[in-house]
């Protein structure tokens, strides 16, 4: 760490600690301790079942990693066929097979199961309607303007061609249960004249909405809660005498003073009952229960029936983890257990707005103040889920699902001075072509928009009456076009509300040929490979020669797709694939100073009609060089060839380098100096070192070319720098670091996988995508890979289903007479199979004037994603320890604020750290962060490996980055059924998630760790023989074989249990990550063990300490 | 006083002043044509825009660039005149937009690479644009206000009569009837002498 960030080390953090700090010497003695005892951890209570000491070898793998490769034969004389261009001449004429290349289906069929336990909200299954115009996710393409070959869509309309949008998976089933949540207003109560009319209701009538339906309309999750809120019971009813006089205060200033005498009744009489309800257990947990929950203001009664149920000291709820999750997809939440064993606070709910809904609760909960040094199992044991905005049920179930779209703060702040008063960020993320189980499409020959700012129609606008709607982001009426009027879904006149457009937050419209001006692209793949020795000797053109002849058919596409190679050393070689050939011919470019295309027609080829041509390249590519002497590579003048190839049409362009680029324009030199991997001062040459690839990149964008970069380099090869061709295209990048098809077989196996999923997946030519929002909040930073083209509107010429992104926003009008605002990101793509489409996310969050309420509504994963994207920047811009120091000022001043703003004096005098519920993880984020490869100090960190994660960290979806930072950890060798979710009649065991510390291992156990692109099964000495032989199926522990990466398939329950969980992890991720047995002498032992984020490490803090010097800083 | 170094200084900051004027107004035009984009949102999403936008974008950050170098060299020979006039008042006016110069844009250069700014792939993002428009504005208000005030350093050096200072002298030192205190404190006396002669005369 460097001098600048010296406020986070460790001395100070010992002096100014109140509570005894049991941690062991301090950190800069620490470093004097022989390097084994470098990851001991000393906890500050007792623990049986530690373990003594942890080796930490120095990895060895990282050591030798840069060697490989060097070894040139002498000999071998490179003879590539045919270098003639002396080829028959041949017609030109374009065949038009009418065969489907499809493949779009393909990566989805693991879908569905993970999605269905977070079901969208309503993005339901409409009725199928023949004659309508609504599609049940596969139905009738559009009749386009333009002829191409279309014979094989015309797809009568009643039997949807499972080809062509099989993305969209039919919601076959569950049409008739699904009709009732689209109902904006259930059964009960008395419905309101008008759908939305909720929205433009002032608050008296708001809380009339919610008596009357909150109680009828609720998934009976708890049935002692259920009841309480059953706005049945007559509101006079004396309170039951069980538990002790009611001791309600209210700490917290009144959001909204609408709440009225019978609904306070009501409440008193609610947590009487809850308190009948749990008064039987009296088991008193001890200690730090009133410190936490502020100094008994509470009734003493509830909080022991709280305790019982809640997470608190060294054990686990004894509920078991994720038995939510057996509720069926109409549960409208299945937040996991914790919401309900950290039941809502009670007199926060009293001083809550309208605080009589579920989600209320939730909010009101997620307010109340922890001291996180008193909190010790702070992790909760199911996986963390986005916040519910505080927003009508109604609303709420029509809301973006948070995957797709969430907002660091879900409650929106009134005025950028509360804002930047709060200290946290505020920002999107969005994830908009997730792939998606359920997703409704529209084809109308007028899309619906706004006259004013061109808002798509969605769920949260207004309607005035059935003629005018309102926009819910500028606020203009609109007129309903006649069109709309009609509801094809219930083939009804006069309900424009009930449209599909205004019921689902997420839709796609197909495009009317107003939205192009040319034809829609064909899907184009251009493959460029590195063939220099270098490349060959990893022999990685076998995978991807090979991955590719297998997915030929299944790459998206329609008749049009067409496919070009180019290959590379110091020359630039092409492929003629012209139909009629006998065999591929290679043409060579020499002259690489002045690029040019040899034959620009037969280069790239329709894949349908020269597929014998490709597949016989794809054959022999891999041998053609295998004698190859060239170790220079012309990367450079690779690219240029490919853009000018590629110009006419746009398209995806692979490329896989395996060495620095040494040739022609964009030739780079080696920046990195090995010794200064693990330097604790500042990281140099983060940012590019010629402006060549941002260059072509931008010019690239402007050809709607995307540029995807396969790094397999086994050294340095200056990513800072390479990378820029695919951030600035919009590509994707991913690395292998040294790879070698002999010395490093499990990256072998996870290139094939990926590369399997990437040929496959869904993707979009020509896209562009633009955020709207209210009016008042404006976007001012993109975090992702694109080009920002206008101050909202971003030029992504592909887009695939991982790539995710961030914004950030400010608040430039005050947002004091709205009550809500909205977010929409609107899609516009072409797909593979050319249809221009367009994908509309809708997000609607309450606005706030509290910095309360601001807190409680953070989502802590957003914020840590958004931090991190935005720490990247700062490290390019400024430095790496300026990031660091920025990422723990952000941690410090939050806390800070809140405990200087938000706290009540009494509760300012406590020591310790007090954090909102809703933040009582961003500590532990933050500090997890800091250790993440792309942040880390002190640690060996090639350049390389830093800068792809920051990239990772720039374009990973949330869901995904989150695992990066902060894995999960589980015990595997006591898996049960208990608390098990089921999806496709599999049982998928839930075990508890562990926080990352070495007092969690056991070696009587086996533990699973999920780091996102990388499993590890670590595997304890003593582990219980049961687990090594039925799910390792080794005869005991020392026979368990050192590189295990997958486990066998043995008949066995504990083996079945296993398997079915780690593929259910699996198939959660779009990448395939490979599972590591670890073993006590395993050199990957050192990578599992860094992910260790809690615990210390020779150049890094512990939680505790960390929350030490949070605290130190805090109470300044 | 004559024509001094200090002068010619003045003289050639004026102009120069008015060609910075008129790079920073092409700035804020600059920007505001990179904020608009003149096209109906469904047009803005066209491809073939997207070529035009691009060109667009590439071109203005080109131009904006270009004239980078000229601004800041221009602003150097100032401070460099007025340091060798020595005016020290204007330098010292002119150091911190030296200074600001200098750090942001050279000791502070976020990339590694000898493009120093403008770059047209981060030129959208609001925040960069709004910080260069806001600096833009600032920088135009600087020289405007610093013309206006090199204007009046010129006449000042140029007209020595105008100054109370240089009057004084003169008053001392040329006239041989202000020789007295008494002539000193009141100016009007020989006039009105003057005066009086007159009619004596004209009786006579």
């Amino acid at each position: 760490m460097s001098g600048g960030s010296g406020g986070y080390s460790s001395p100070k953090i010992g002096a100014g600690a109140p509570p005894p700090c049991l941690n062991g010497p301090l950190m800069n003695q620490h470093l004097s301790v022989p390097t084994e005892q470098g990851y001991n951890v000393v906890p500050p209570a007792p623990y049986p079942q530690q373990l003594p000491a942890k080796n930490f070898p120095r990895l060895a793998a990282e050591q030798h990693n840069y060697d490989y490769h060097q070894n040139f034969q002498p000999g071998g004389n490179f003879q590539g066929f045919g270098q003639s261009s002396s080829r028959p001449p041949l017609n030109a004429t374009h065949l038009q097979k009418g065969t489907s290349a499809d493949g779009q289906g393909i990566p989805l069929a693991a879908y569905p199961a993970s999605y269905s336990r977070m079901p969208l909200p309503s993005q339901g299954s409409y009725a199928p309607a023949t004659s309508s115009s609504v599609h049940l996710g596969a139905s009738v393409p559009p009749q386009p303007s333009w002829q191409y070959n279309l014979p094989q869509q015309s797809h009568p309309v009643g039997q949807p061609p499972a080809g062509i949008q099989a993305n969209h998976v039919i919601p076959a089933a569950g049409t008739g249960q699904a009709r009732a949540p689209l109902e904006p207003y259930g059964s009960a109560g008395p419905k309101p004249a008008m759908g939305n009319q909720y929205a433009n209701t002032a608050g008296g009538s708001f809380v009339q909405n919610y008596t009357n339906q909150v109680g009828s309309s609720h998934p009976p999750v708890n049935q002692p809660l259920t009841q309480m809120y059953q706005p049945g019971r007559t509101p006079l009813a004396p309170p039951p005498l069980s538990g002790g006089p009611p001791l309600i205060r209210p700490t917290h200033p009144l959001v909204t003073a609408n709440h009225d005498a019978p609904l306070a009744q009501n409440l008193v009489g609610n947590s009487e009952g809850f308190n009948a309800g749990s008064s039987g257990d009296q088991s008193v947990a001890p200690d730090n229960y009133d410190t936490v929950e502020g100094g008994g203001e509470i009734m003493q009664p509830i909080q022991q029936g709280l305790k019982t149920r809640r997470t608190l000291g060294h054990s686990y709820p004894s509920l078991p983890p994720g038995y939510q999750n057996l509720a069926g997809p109409g549960a409208p939440n299945t937040e996991g257990p914790q919401q309900f064993t950290q039941a809502p606070h009670f007199n926060q709910l009293m001083t809550g707005m309208g605080g009589l809904s579920l989600q209320q609760g939730q909010q009101s909960e997620a307010a109340r103040s922890l001291n996180l040094l008193q909190e010790r199992n702070i992790l909760p044991s199911t996986p963390v889920r986005a916040p519910h905005p505080n927003l009508h049920k109604d609303l709420q179930k029509l809301n973006c699902n948070p995957d797709v779209f969430r907002c660091t703060l879900t409650n929106i702040p009134q005025t950028q001075s509360l804002l930047s008063k709060a200290k946290l960020p505020l920002g999107l993320q969005l994830h908009p072509f997730r792939d998606l189980s359920q997703l409704p499409v529209v084809t109308s020959s007028t899309i619906v928009r706004c006259r004013s700012c061109r808002t798509y129609i969605n769920p949260f606008v207004n309607f005035l009456d059935q003629r005018r709607w309102k926009c819910n982001l500028c606020y203009r009426v609109n007129d309903v076009p006649e069109e709309f009027m009609y509801n094809p879904v219930s083939r009804s006149y006069g309900e424009p509300h009930k449209r599909p457009e205004v019921q689902s937050a997420t839709i796609e419209f197909i495009a009317p040929s107003e939205y192009m001006l040319r034809p829609p692209q064909p899907a184009v793949y251009l493959y460029i490979l590195d063939v220099s020795h270098n490349a060959v000797e990893s022999g990685y053109l076998n995978t991807v020669c090979q991955s590719l002849l297998d997915n030929l058919e299944a790459l998206p596409g329609d008749s049009r797709t067409r496919i070009g190679f180019i290959t590379f050393d110091s020359t630039i070689h092409f492929y003629s694939l012209q139909e009629g050939l006998s065999q591929p011919q290679m043409m060579v470019v020499s002259d690489i100073e002045d690029i040019f295309i040899p034959t620009p027609d037969n280069l790239l080829v329709n894949l349908n009609e020269s597929k014998e041509l490709i597949q016989d390249l794809l054959r022999t590519l891999p041998q053609m060089f295998s004698n190859t002497l060239e170790t220079q590579s012309a990367l450079g003048p690779a690219l240029q060839a490919a853009f000018k190839l590629m110009s006419p049409t746009g398209g995806r362009a692979s490329v896989f380098q395996t060495q620095l680029p040494s040739l022609g324009v964009g030739a780079l030199k080696s920046r990195e100096d090995p010794n200064q991997r693990s330097s604790l001062k500042d990281v140099q040459h983060l940012s590019p070192a010629i402006d060549f690839y941002k260059k072509l990149a931008l010019d690239c964008s402007g050809q709607q070319i995307a540029v995807d970069l396969f790094m397999l380099n086994g050294q340095y090869s200056d990513l800072a720098s390479l990378t820029c061709i695919s951030k600035y295209s919009a590509g994707c990048i991913y690395s292998y670091p040294s790879y070698h098809h002999k010395h490093n077989p499990v990256l072998v196996e996870k290139f094939e996988k990926d590369l399997k999923r990437y040929l496959t997946r869904k993707i979009g030519f020509e896209a562009v995508m633009r955020i709207r929002c209210t009016k008042g909040l404006a976007i001012h930073t993109f975090h992702g890979n694109f080009f920002v083209r206008s101050t909202d509107l971003l030029s992504l010429p592909n887009i695939n289903p991982d790539a995710g992104f961030a914004v950030q926003m400010s608040i430039e009008e005050s947002l004091v007479d709205v009550q809500l605002v909205s977010f929409q990101a609107a899609l516009l793509y072409t797909s593979s199979k050319g249809e221009r489409r367009i994908r509309v996310h809708t997000m609607c969050l309450p606005v706030v004037n509290s910095l309360t309420d601001i807190y409680a509504g953070a989502d802590v994963q957003a914020v840590t994603c958004l931090l991190a994207s935005m720490a990247v920047d700062r490290s390019i811009s400024s430095s790496l320890s300026d990031a660091r120091d920025a990422l723990v000022n952000a941690v410090i001043d939050s806390l800070s604020t809140y405990r200087s703003a938000v706290l009540s004096q009494q509760q300012q005098q406590q020591p310790g750290v007090m954090a909102p519920f809703s933040l009582q993880l961003f500590p532990l984020y933050v500090l997890a962060l800091l250790k993440q490869k792309a942040f880390r100090t002190g640690t060996s960190t090639r350049l390389d490996d830093r800068v792809f994660s920051m990239c990772e960290v720039k374009y990973q979806p949330v869901s995904y980055l989150m695992l990066m930072i902060h894995p999960n950890l589980y015990r595997m060798d006591n898996l049960s059924d208990e608390g098990s979710i089921n999806i496709n009649d599999k049982t998928i065991p839930q075990p508890p998630i562990l926080q990352l510390s070495v007092e969690k291992l056991n070696r009587d156990g086996a533990f699973l760790m999920d780091a996102g692109t990388a499993l590890y099964l670590w595997v304890g000495k003593r582990c219980c023989p049961n687990f090594v032989s039925q799910v390792l199926g080794a005869s005991n522990y020392v026979s368990i074989p050192q590189n295990m990466t997958q486990l066998p398939e043995l008949d066995t329950a504990e083996s079945e249990r296993t398997r079915t969980f780690i593929s259910w992890l699996r198939e959660q991720r779009p990448f395939f990550p490979v599972l590591h047995v670890i073993k006590d002498e395993s050199p990957l032992k050192a990578s599992f063990l860094q992910n260790m984020v809690e615990d210390r490490t020779e150049s890094a803090l512990s939680y505790y300490e960390f929350l030490l010097h949070i605290q130190q800083q805090v109470n300044k | 006083m004559a024509f001094t170094f200090a002068a010619f200084c003045y003289m050639l900051s004026l102009v120069l002043c008015s060609s910075l004027i008129f790079f920073a107004i092409w700035n804020i035009i600059a920007f505001d044509e990179l904020r608009k984009d003149l096209r109906s949102p469904i047009d803005q999403c066209n491809p073939l825009h997207a070529r035009e936008r691009l060109r667009n974008i590439e071109r203005i950050c080109f131009l904006m660039r270009r004239l980078v170098l000229p601004e800041y060299s221009i602003h150097g020979l100032f401070c460099i005149m007025f340091l060798c006039a020595q005016e020290w008042l204007t330098l010292g006016l002119n150091i911190p937009l030296l200074f600001y110069n200098l750090w942001s844009r050279y000791f502070h250069s976020p990339t590694d690479s000898n493009e120093l700014m403008y770059d047209p792939a981060t030129v959208m993002n609001d925040e960069t644009l709004n910080y260069c428009q806001k600096e833009a504005w600032c920088k135009m208000s600087f020289y405007l206000m610093s013309f206006f005030y090199y204007l009046y350093c010129l006449l000042h050096s140029l007209l020595p009569m105008r100054s109370p200072l240089h009057w004084r002298d003169q008053t001392q030192t040329g006239r041989p009837f202000c020789g007295t205190p008494a002539s000193d404190k009141c100016t009007w006396k020989p006039g009105t002498l003057m005066r009086v002669e007159v009619a004596h005369s004209h009786v006579d």
